[in-house]
This record gives structure tokens, sequence and C-alpha cells, in this order.
């Protein structure tokens, strides 16, 4: 039976995920991990790509994973999974398991939308019975916060600086959340700490579908965003009440919107906080501040149609 | 009771591992190795194995995949060549650091650019530095025999170690040898059930694969690897005398051919050892003292034994299938390395030769050799690293 | 403690002890501290579910004290918590101060 979703009866289960990790205080990822694994009533094997999350959370002897975990390299959590669970498979196959055990992977940004992609890709498409959370901070933060495809248009990062010629990063960001629901896998969802019974609820929904589910997840870093150490579900929070990241699923090709925000605030809201878009406030970057507000109402707007023709 | 078979190494190799019927194995092609893997895959669509395969979409996904696999806790196998093992060299360190025993027959093909899809020994070369085990062979048979191997080597509970099987390139996968096979009960006999170590499925147990270690420590981790791999070569001598017992082919951690009283000899690995035989009877037939030294055992490298069975050779030429430029060969380097300690130490020659399938004829291993005798006689070495077979 | 040498270690770098890194104690990162003011606590435990480092510790379903342990002092808590008629339940305050 799945737990109900009340943080009264979700506290009664033992963490899984325990202190003593070594995240920066207020790192909103291992926010994140908890959640994900409350909502997971399964025994369940975890993989996890190389990434802040990974390097602090196992260290020498000290492992805050209470499940059985493994991390190989940067570019491959999916692969590793897909061979944890396909050996799963077969030795139940061979009668040599009878449990019912769950499998997630655990990817940053950079190890899913960029160097991981192949691999996430090739797993999602071989079907293997897996949910693929990442947990999206907007840049290689582990390596002193690095630019990635999922880097905000006009963000400030350390290899695409805000110049006095270049004002930040020039590209959007690739929208990795529909390239994996253009896999026509089961489920595809969008997700948010700030929301957790709607995040635990998805995760407790893709548990229950098989095959290979993916859930991408906002996930504020103060040091990379500039911002305050106690603001990660405040940010995240704004990133789904601006729109800029939408909580929907993608169920089995139905397009749902989780959580319409009651009032769709101006996405200064969410970038004023953080100090990787100082910059943008600037008068003579104007022009790309409205940019940023153009695509975001463009996408929201394409996002509203498809979960109503749906 | 053995079978006698018309088969090329590939297939050879294939049924060597439907006869082992391991529980997971990763697929993906690249020539030559492809038609093994897709042997293997129709055992699976016939229902001849009880085997998980993965069609993984790159060999770093492979290799991946067979890792997560492994520490899930059972038998994994793999296959690859040339690119494919470059591709795989990230994760070939992590299988190995893991401690996972992954069989993984490789099929050695030259590495590019230029592009060239034929037999060398570059793609394992490459390897020997990454901790798995390497066994190489002559000839399908040994391919077969060795993978048969294998899995008792790397899964020895002392062990614990990746292990692949060199085999060359269209000059072994593909060519139809005649050999002799083992009844499939005799193989699952001889392999044995896979022993659990540490299996990351025991879910009551939780475990982590792969943590961040230090500089406290990691020094520490790999001197206890060095330390594993200090152990092989007596686990491949008691996997070789049961082996013998079963197959009556006898095995050890290198083959010698013709080298106890010999004057000159040349060390060389795989499948030139054939041809290279040959001609060592026509130098014996004109009383020119040749032998041969076939190492089995590259990885690890057998430096006492090696230098114990050359020592009282005159002038040695050591062959290299791949070169490691600006350096010596690399097949030289070990055997230079074994031989230092001696005080009275052969004179030694690199012949880097059959780069991209280049042929190695007859007349090379007569020039080799040829040019040995004059040194042993001599006393001189001319060039010391020369490629042969190579046109001005 | 004396240092691990290469004799002791497992074998392929396994850690064999899941939530191991509890014996791992981060309540010295922090510089300011979150203080729980039991009387304008309405039992919502935001403050568990938010908190990056499991530093909230509940029992029954029932709030209990920070775990100082662990509580690397982010803020989290404070900022999240809706409190009592506009009365903070969690209040921050400076180590050491
Ligand atoms: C093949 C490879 N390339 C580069 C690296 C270096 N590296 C380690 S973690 C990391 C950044 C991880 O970024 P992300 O996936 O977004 O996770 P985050 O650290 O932001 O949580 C990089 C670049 C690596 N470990 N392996
Ligand atoms: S750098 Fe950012 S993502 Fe990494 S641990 Fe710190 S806050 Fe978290
Ligand atoms: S968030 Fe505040 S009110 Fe809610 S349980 Fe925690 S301390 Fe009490
Ligand atoms: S200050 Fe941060 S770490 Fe401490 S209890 Fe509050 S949320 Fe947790
Ligand atoms: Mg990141």
């Amino acid at each position: 039976m799945a737990t109900t979703l009340t943080l009264k009866e979700l506290s009664k289960k033992e963490d899984r995920f325990t202190h003593g990790h070594r995240m920066c205080s207020g790192c909103g990822a291992p926010i994140v991990v908890k959640i994900a694994l409350m909502a997971t009533d399964y025994p369940v094997v975890i993989s996890n790509a190389t990434g802040c999350l990974e390097v602090s959370s196992c260290i020498s002897e000290f492992t805050a994973w209470n499940v059985p975990w493994i991390h190989t390299a940067f570019e491959n959590a999916a692969a590793t999974l897909s061979g944890v669970e396909t050996m799963y498979r077969s030795l139940k196959k061979q009668g040599k398991m009878d449990r019912e055990v769950k499998f997630i992977a655990f990817g940053g940004d950079g190890g899913t939308y960029d160097i991981g992609f192949q691999s996430l890709s090739g797993a999602m498409e071989r079907g293997h019975d897996m949910i693929y959370i990442c947990y999206d901070n907007g840049a290689y933060m582990n390596t002193g916060i690095q630019r990635s495809s999922a880097t905000p248009l006009g963000a400030d990062t350390t290899t695409c600086p805000a110049g006095s010629v270049i004002p930040g990063k020039l590209r959007s960001r690739k929208n990795l959340t529909k390239i994996m629901a253009a896999h026509n896998i089961p489920y595809v969802a969008q997700a948010s700490p700030s929301h957790w019974q709607d995040f635990a609820k998805k995760v407790q929904k893709a548990h229950e579908i098989k095959g290979p589910k993916f859930i991408n997840v906002i996930a504020p870093c103060n040091r990379g965003w500039r911002s305050k150490t106690n603001d990660a579900i405040l940010l995240s929070r704004l990133a789904v009440n601006t729109c800029y990241w939408p909580l929907y699923e993608i169920e089995n090709g139905t397009t749902k919107i989780t959580v319409t925000p009651k009032q769709k605030l101006p996405i200064v809201d969410f970038l004023k906080p953080q100090g990787r878009f100082k910059h943008l406030f600037s008068p003579e970057n104007e022009g790309l501040l409205t940019q940023v507000q153009d695509e975001i109402d463009r996408e929201w707007e394409k996002l509203l149609k498809e979960a109503k023709t749906d | 009771m053995a079978k006698v078979v018309a088969v090329t190494g590939n297939e050879a190799c294939a049924n060597a591992l439907r006869q082992v019927n391991p529980d997971v194995c990763g697929i993906y092609p690249i020539t030559p190795q492809t038609d093994m893997m897709q042997r293997f895959a129709s055992y699976i669509a016939d229902g001849k194995v009880d085997t998980e395969s993965i069609l993984v979409e790159s060999e770093h996904s492979s290799m991946s995949a067979c890792i997560g696999a492994a520490a899930a806790g059972g038998r994994v196998v793999t296959a690859t060549s040339s690119q494919g093992l470059a591709l795989m060299w990230e994760m070939l360190h992590i299988a190995s650091g893991d401690r996972l025993p992954i069989i993984m027959p490789v099929v050695n093909r030259a590495l590019s650019a230029p592009l060239n899809i034929h037999g060398d020994h570059s793609d394992a070369m490459g390897a020997r530095d990454t901790g798995w085990i390497q066994l190489w062979s002559e000839n399908g048979q040994e391919a077969y025999d060795n993978t048969i191997q294998a899995f008792r080597i790397g899964e020895h509970m002392e062990i614990r170690l990746p292990v692949m099987v060199c085999l060359d390139g269209f000059i072994i996968s593909h060519s139809i040898e005649r050999m002799e096979y083992l009844e499939d009960q005799e193989v699952r006999d001889f392999v044995g059930p896979f022993k659990n170590f540490l299996p990351l499925l025991d879910l009551d147990k939780p475990k982590s694969y792969g943590p961040l270690i230090l500089t406290d420590l990691y020094h520490e981790y790999k001197r206890a690897q060095h330390e594993v791999m200090t152990k092989v070569k007596d686990v491949v001598l008691d996997v070789a005398k049961d082996f013998e017992k079963l197959s009556g082919r006898k095995y050890g951690i290198f083959e010698t051919y013709r080298l106890e009283d010999a004057d000159i000899a040349i060390v060389i690995l795989n499948s030139a050892a054939g041809t290279t035989k040959d001609v060592i009877d026509e130098f014996r037939d004109k009383g020119i003292k040749a032998g041969l030294l076939k190492p089995r055992l590259f990885r690890p490298f057998p430096f006492e034994e090696v230098a114990e069975a050359l020592k009282h050779v005159k002038a040695v030429c050591v062959m290299d299938r791949a070169d490691s430029f600006g350096g010596y060969g690399p097949l030289f380097m070990e055997v230079a390395s074994a031989l230092y300690p001696l005080e009275r130490k052969p004179l030694l020659l690199n012949k880097v030769y059959g780069l991209g399938g280049r042929d190695y004829l007859p007349s090379h291993a007569a020039q080799v050799l040829t040019e040995l005798h004059d040194i042993s006689r001599s006393g001189k070495v001319n060039v010391l690293k020369e490629y042969i077979g190579v046109r001005e | 403690m004396k240092p691990k040498g290469w004799k002791d270690l497992p074998p392929g770098s396994v850690v064999l002890e899941g939530g191991s890194a509890a014996k791992f104690k981060t309540g010295s990162w922090r510089a300011f501290r979150p203080i729980w003011k039991d009387e304008n606590c309405i039992q919502c435990l935001f403050c568990w579910i938010y908190c990056p480092d499991m530093a909230v510790k509940v029992k029954d379903g029932k709030r209990g004290d920070f775990d100082y342990d662990y509580c690397k002092g982010c803020g989290i808590c404070a900022l999240e918590c809706p409190g009592k008629k506009g009365q903070k339940a969690i209040v921050m305050t400076e180590e050491g101060k």
C-alpha cells in the first residue's frame, strides 16, 4: 500500500537518505532526493551520476544512502542502472529473486541533458523499468558553475560569464522534459521540491507504471544561483509560479498541468533574488530580459494548448 | 566427450559463452567482433541460454551496464573490438576498481585514424593499464579455451577481476579452423555456479558502490588492487591444471617453443606465433637454434618467469603488433623490464609488424631470425626498434 | 583512530554500512542556529519536509526539536515556517552570540 501523502504519515518512515551528507547548507538537491525516496514504498536501488549529489553523499566509508546505491561515472547513470535492472530481471526469471524492486537514477542537469543524454535516451528506448530523476540546478555545479544546456538564457556562469561584451548565456535551455516525452515512454513529468506533494504523487504514480519514466525536478543551488542559503524552496516555488518551471505530466502521451499558478508572476520575481541574473537588470540588457519573459510566455502558452487538446 | 568441429574464432567464443550461460550480456556491434554477439543474440532468441541481453546504444553504455549488472550480483559478459574498446576505456578502470569479474572477448583490431577494421593489437594494448586481466589466444581453440577459463580466473574469490580474452581480428575471428568443443555440461561443471560477492541486490544490507575517495585512502586502494594482481598468476595456473584434466589441453602463463636450448628467440603474441613456429623449424633444420615465447597472460605480466625462460638466449626479438609512438612497442617494454634484473642479459630487438591487418609472412619471421642469428654472433645491435614489412 | 592501511580496505571500495554518513556530524558548519518556539508551532511539518539535512526530529508524526548535530543553519525551515498568527515558530540566531 502506498503511503498516504501527508507529512504526518511520511514522517513516520525511516530516512533512506540520511543526514551527515555534505551538500552545501541549503542545497535543493537533498530535498529532491528525500521526497523521491519517501514516495517510494518499495525496496529501491539507486544509481547516481557524478556531480554534487554523488560526491557529497558518499565519501570514504560514509554513505548517506540507506538503500543500495551505485555510482560509476558521470555520463552513465541510466546505462549503469539498466544493467542493475537487467540483472534483477534475469535473477527473477531464474527464480533467484522474489521481491519486487524499484529502480531510480539521479543525475544532475550536466549528467542528464548533456554528457549523459545518450545513455539516458538509450535506456529509455530500451524500456528498462526505472525512473530517471534529473535534479536540475542549471549548471555544472560540482566543477564550479559551468554552463550546461540546462542553463537558462541570460544566466552568468563561469564559462558563459556576463562580460562587458557578452551578457551571459545567449542560448535558451534545452527542453529535456519534452524531448523525453518524444521517446514515447509511458510517463514523463516535471516537478519541484516546493510542491512536495505534487512531486511525491508523481513518484508514486511513476512507480506503478511499468517501463521507463522520467521526472525533471528543479533543484536550486544557492552557490551557483548566487542566492541565499534559505531560499531553495522560495525560489523553486517562484519558478513554478512564474511558469519558468511548469508542473505537468505526460502520461501515455496525454499532457496534464498538475499545478496551475493562481496568478502567473513576472519572471523578474524569479530572477531578481539570484546573482546569476543581476546583469540582466542593467539598462543595456533590457532586450535580453524581455526575450527571457517572451520565451517563458510562449512556452507556457504552448503547454496550455497541449494540455487542452489532449 | 569432446566434439570436433570446424568453426571460426568468433563462433567458438560465442559457443563458449553459450555453454557458460551467463546471466546478463551487453551487445553492441563492431567489426570484427560483430558476429560473435550476433550469434549470442540468436542463442538468446532461440532460448538456448537464460541470458538477458542489453542491446545498448554504445560500448560506453555496454560496459556501464555490465558494471551495473555485475555489481547487482551475477555473471556478466560482453565483447568488443577497437574503437569500441577505446570508447569503454573510462569504464574499464571502473570495472576493475570495483572488482567486478566481467568476461569480455576482445577481437583485436587497429585503432583510428586512419580508420582500419583489420587486426592488430593496438586496442587491447591501449587497455593494458586498466586493471583487467588479459589472456591472449593464438587460434580459435585457444580463444575458446581461454574464454571458458576466464570465468574461473576472474570469479575466483581471491581475485574478483574482469578478464579480456584477446584474439586476432579476421585472422582468427573469421577463419574456419578445426577444433574441439567440450560438452555443455562439462563446461558448466567446470565453471560452476556464480558465487556472489557484495551484491547490490542484497536488499537487506544496503551497500554503496563507487564512493568518492580522497587523498587519505586512494593510494591504499590502488595498492590493494596491485596486490590482487600478484595473485592472478597462481590462479591462472591452477585453473589451467583443472582445464587440462578436462580437455587434455595444456596451458601455462606463456607457451615456449623450442626455447630450452635456443640461442635466438622471438617473443610474439597471438596468431603470428603459428607462422613463426614454422619458420623456427626451418631454422632448426639449418642447425640454427631458434625458439619462441608466446605470452598468454599479458596482464599481470609474469616478469620473473619470462626472464627465467629467456635468460640463456643470446639475442631476443620482441615483436609488437602495436606501437607506443615515441616509445618501444608495449610487449617489448615488458620483456625488457623482465630481463633487466638479469646479470647476463640477452641482446634485445623490437620489431613492429602487421599493423592494420598487414600480413605477417614467413619471410618476415625469417628476416628477423636471420638478423638475430647475426647479432648472436657479432654481439652488436644496429637498430633497436624498427618496423618490418613496411614499404619505403 | 589509526588510519586504515591498504590491507584493511574492503575490496572494490564498496561502502558496507548503509546510512553511515550519520556518523559524520555537520552541525559545526552552522553559522546561524534555528530556534524552535513550540508555542507558535502548528505542527505542519513543513520544516521537516523541506530540511535538506534531515535535522528536524519528528516522532510519531509530532515535531520535536532540531538535531543540532546535523543542522547546517541554512534557514529554509525558518523561511518556510508559517507559525501561528504571524508569529514564526522558528527564528534564526547567530551562532556563538
Ligand atoms: C567524463 C567526465 N567529464 C567531466 C567530469 C567532471 N565533472 C564531474 S561532476 C561535473 C559537473 C556535474 O554537473 P551536473 O550534472 O549538473 O551536477 P551538479 O554538480 O550540478 O549537481 C563535471 C563536469 C567527469 N567527472 N567525467
Ligand atoms: S554547489 Fe550547489 S548544487 Fe552543489 S552542493 Fe552546493 S548548493 Fe548544492
Ligand atoms: S514549520 Fe513551523 S509551524 Fe510548521 S512544524 Fe515546523 S516549526 Fe512548527
Ligand atoms: S536551518 Fe536548515 S539545516 Fe537547520 S533545521 Fe532548518 S532547514 Fe534544516
Ligand atoms: Mg547541475
